[in-house]
């Protein structure tokens, strides 16, 4: 089957003034693969501040100017073009942004579902689809300061639905709810899934995700390092180590930090970012690494788990 | 001797009560964990044990004497889900150190800060590596009581692995009591002696 959407080697940096006049390039994301085909969930997972919202960003169109972006966008098997993205976002890609301040403050919630439109038709459309979310008609006449949490992140995802997007992008949906609250709003994803969208989840939250994503893209200080099947996870068919370590880290299975931090952008030497923590480097984990076909999924590591230890 | 939290309401002035007739008592070495839906008030029984709000009725009380009438450094501090948010971000990491009286030595190798982040603002260091500092600073001699609020609720699984193991050591160490704030109920089931639902 076709790929909703397909990410080819995607890069991302800015272009930084430091002290003025001296200029650097920072790159933030890089050589970042994916897919996502219709009627799946697709998690994107990294810790806060990898730079996977600009993932997001990337996709829409809407990195901010001093950015550039390269490698490849596919949208339903055509290149997706600034121009395109233009005419898509909103549409047939939706986003469903981290938090209430994505609302315009100034305006109720109804008025901001329908988009200008007045009629009937309308006003019929934007109720059905809060309540789908468990939203009273009462909702339609607040503002978004009147909202609590849970509550924007629902009219958040309704203002999507309401589009019958193709493609639909969470970031960070979860944050700051408790766990009933986070389980029934991925719920809503998992759903709108089912209904046939492709669905992009972008998470901090590894436990979460492996609840509702069909597969997981782990991402690390930039690069994808492995594209798993939640499935893979439980059953202990995990092929890079830092996703393993990830894994291990749970509270709910070892606990057990690793040492070392994450490199940040521009501070990641040669080769594999991970090698400095890893327990299964080797001297040629300083080279290139290619990202591999591994047992259904794919790797970016020279010495995977479950191979000979080097 | 112990921090107690006797029968305490508080309301907010727009949003009606929030906590009614509560009580809570933590012991030195103890580990207790606060769990609850969202908008239960387990934030604002936190900063009412640390004294950033008083309670509408009951009291806090510390060794048997009501919190406010401790003076000089507070013996029960708070360490926020959002470190970004906790610290100056005009100040580099080694004045906001030295604001609260500076750390012990050895405390910084233990909490594995890196030298050169002393000398960083809080926007060039991650939220897992702001964390520490925040930890640091409220590991202060004199601090009896923690009160960690979400507080690695941010962070990726092998972050929060981490700030946990290094605080568990220094909270050991020291006796202190702690209030542990979070959804994650295996996270709690991990590190608490005991657990209350509000």
């Amino acid at each position: 089957m076709q790929p909703v959407l397909e990410v080819r080697d995607l890069s991302i940096s800015f272009t930084q003034y430091q002290g003025g006049t001296r200029r650097r390039v920072l790159p933030v994301i890089r050589r970042l693969s994916l897919t996502v085909t219709a009627g799946e969930v697709v998690a994107v997972v990294g810790s806060s501040g990898s730079g996977k919202s600009l993932l997001a960003h990337g996709i829409l169109g809407i990195l901010p100017y001093n950015s550039q972006m390269e490698g490849e966008l596919i949208y339903q098997g055509q290149p997706l073009t600034p121009q395109r993205a233009a005419r898509l976002r909103g549409r047939e890609i939706a986003l469903v942004p981290q938090g209430v301040t994505y609302l315009d403050p100034l305006m109720q919630v109804g008025p901001q579902l329908r988009r200008g439109r007045r009629d009937a038709g309308a006003r019929a459309e934007s109720r059905a689809v809060l309540e789908r979310y468990g939203l009273g008609r009462e909702t339609e006449e607040r503002y978004p300061f009147e909202l609590s949490g849970g509550m924007a992140r629902r009219v958040l995802i309704a203002s999507a639905a309401l589009q019958a997007p193709k493609l639909l992008i969470a970031d960070e949906p979860t944050p700051g709810l408790d766990a009933r609250a986070a389980g029934r709003i991925l719920g809503h994803f998992r759903e709108l899934a089912q209904e046939g969208a492709g669905v992009l989840l972008i998470t901090h939250d590894l436990e979460l995700a492996l609840t509702i994503a069909h597969r997981v893209a782990v991402f690390y200080a930039g690069e994808t390092v492995e594209e798993a099947f939640a499935a893979d996870f439980p059953a202990g068919r995990l092929r890079h180590p830092y996703t393993q370590a990830l894994w291990n880290a749970l509270p709910g299975n070892g606990f057990t930090p690793i040492s070392g931090t994450q490199p940040g952008p521009g501070e990641e030497g040669p080769g594999c970012p991970f090698a400095p923590r890893c327990p299964r480097r080797a001297a040629d984990c300083a080279g290139d690494i290619p990202l591999i076909e591994a047992a259904g999924g794919r790797v970016r590591c020279l010495h995977p788990e479950g191979g000979k230890t080097p | 001797m112990s921090l107690e939290g006797k029968n305490l309401s508080f309301a907010y002035r727009r949003q009606g009560r929030v906590l009614e007739k509560l009580s809570l008592t933590l012991e030195p070495g103890e580990r207790v964990g606060l769990t609850g839906a969202s908008g239960r008030g387990k934030t604002t029984l936190c900063r009412l044990l640390a004294g950033y709000e008083r309670p509408d009725r009951g009291e806090v009380l510390l060794d048997g004497r009501p919190l406010g009438r401790w003076r000089g450094l507070c013996p029960v501090q708070m360490i926020w889900q959002h470190p970004e948010t906790a610290v100056d971000p005009l100040l580099r990491l080694r004045d906001t150190l030295s604001e609260a009286g500076g750390v012990e030595a050895g405390l910084l190798e233990a909490l594995h800060i890196q030298p050169g982040w002393l000398d960083r603002y809080p926007a060039e260091l991650s939220g897992g590596e702001l964390q520490r500092f925040c930890i640091a600073r409220a590991l202060t001699p004199g601090v009896r009581y923690l009160l960690c609020d979400e507080m690695t609720a941010m962070l990726d699984p092998i972050t929060q692995a981490q700030i946990w193991k290094l605080l568990l050591e220094q909270a050991e160490g020291r006796r202190l009591g702690l209030l542990i704030v979070s959804h994650d109920s295996s996270l709690l089931q991990r590190l608490c002696t005991r657990v209350q639902t509000l």
